[in-house]
């Protein structure tokens, strides 16, 4: 019977208290992930977001192309109009 | 019921009680870890998607400027030679010269003359306006952006006599009519 009642109080007053502890210890640590994640959800959204004018490289790269080959025109006609520099100039 | 059984049973309905309690509230907070996970990797999904092409369009961008600006430099040096070339590019950018042609590995060695002393001023005005021409992204719609530590004050550097800078010293603008001070005599036409 003592060790019926023994082993009762350690039950309720021991491993109660520290099954309570380490659960809320878990929980704890659960709940303080939950906003960084949400902050990291949103970051990566927003960096999603800023990356929107992304596919507007692909007319930059058109328009660079467009700029070049007209700049390489007028080259050609200056090239064409232009004397060359004397040798030893 | 014995008094211990009583109190073994309550302990275990606490501990169970508290499992669960527990134990729930960690899944909830789980599940809502879960649900910011997918809302990140969907994120980063389209940051992948949207930033794959960046690197190529990039790169094509450079080269086709890296090639302009080898034909335009090739074209300079070609037409004004390699040391005026060098001359009005240093003129236009000050310093430069220094960093030479890239299709020119002696442009580095070249020494670039003062650009006043080859090119006249209206051809260095024409220069600059086409370097601050009004396509700066400063001010798509506004007036020309104009440097004005140099557009001005270069121009008086490279012309230091000039009436800007000692206007005491220019004589002044003569008087005439018949009651000037000086009286110059009539011409024989």
């Amino acid at each position: 019977m003592t060790l019926y009642w023994i082993g009762s109080l350690v039950l309720l007053l021991v491993v109660f208290p520290i099954v309570v502890y380490l659960l809320n210890g878990v929980l704890v640590e659960a709940r303080s992930i939950v906003p960084t994640v949400r902050h990291i959800a949103h970051v990566a959204r927003a960096g999603s977001a800023d990356l929107d004018a992304a596919p507007l490289l692909l007319t930059t790269q058109d328009q660079a192309i467009r700029t070049i080959e007209n700049v390489a025109a007028y080259g050609g006609s200056l090239d064409v109009i232009l004397d060359d520099a004397r040798q030893g100039s | 019921m014995p008094a211990p059984g009583v109190i073994l049973l309550v302990a275990v309905v606490l501990i169970v009680l508290a499992l669960v309690y527990h134990l729930v509230m960690t899944i909830v907070a789980l599940r809502q870890i879960v649900a910011a996970l997918d809302e990140t990797i969907a994120a980063v999904g389209e940051i992948i998607a949207k930033s794959g092409p960046v690197n190529d369009v990039v790169l094509t961008i450079n080269a086709h400027l890296g090639a302009g600006v080898s034909a335009l430099e090739g074209l300079l040096v070609k037409k004004a030679g390699m040391r005026d070339a060098l001359g009005l590019v240093e003129g236009v950018y000050p310093g430069a010269s220094a960093a030479g042609f890239r299709d020119f590995p002696d442009s580095t060695t070249t020494k670039a003359p003062r650009i006043s002393e080859v090119y006249t001023r209206g051809v260095l005005t024409l220069a600059r306006l086409g370097r601050e021409a009004p396509i700066a992204a400063a001010s798509p719609d506004g007036p020309a952006v104009r440097n004005a530590t140099r557009s001005a004050k270069s121009a008086m550097d490279l012309y230091p006599d000039v009436r800007h800078t000692r206007p005491e010293k220019l004589p002044r603008s003569p008087v005439i009519g018949t009651d000037s001070p000086v009286q110059y005599p009539e011409g024989v036409l």
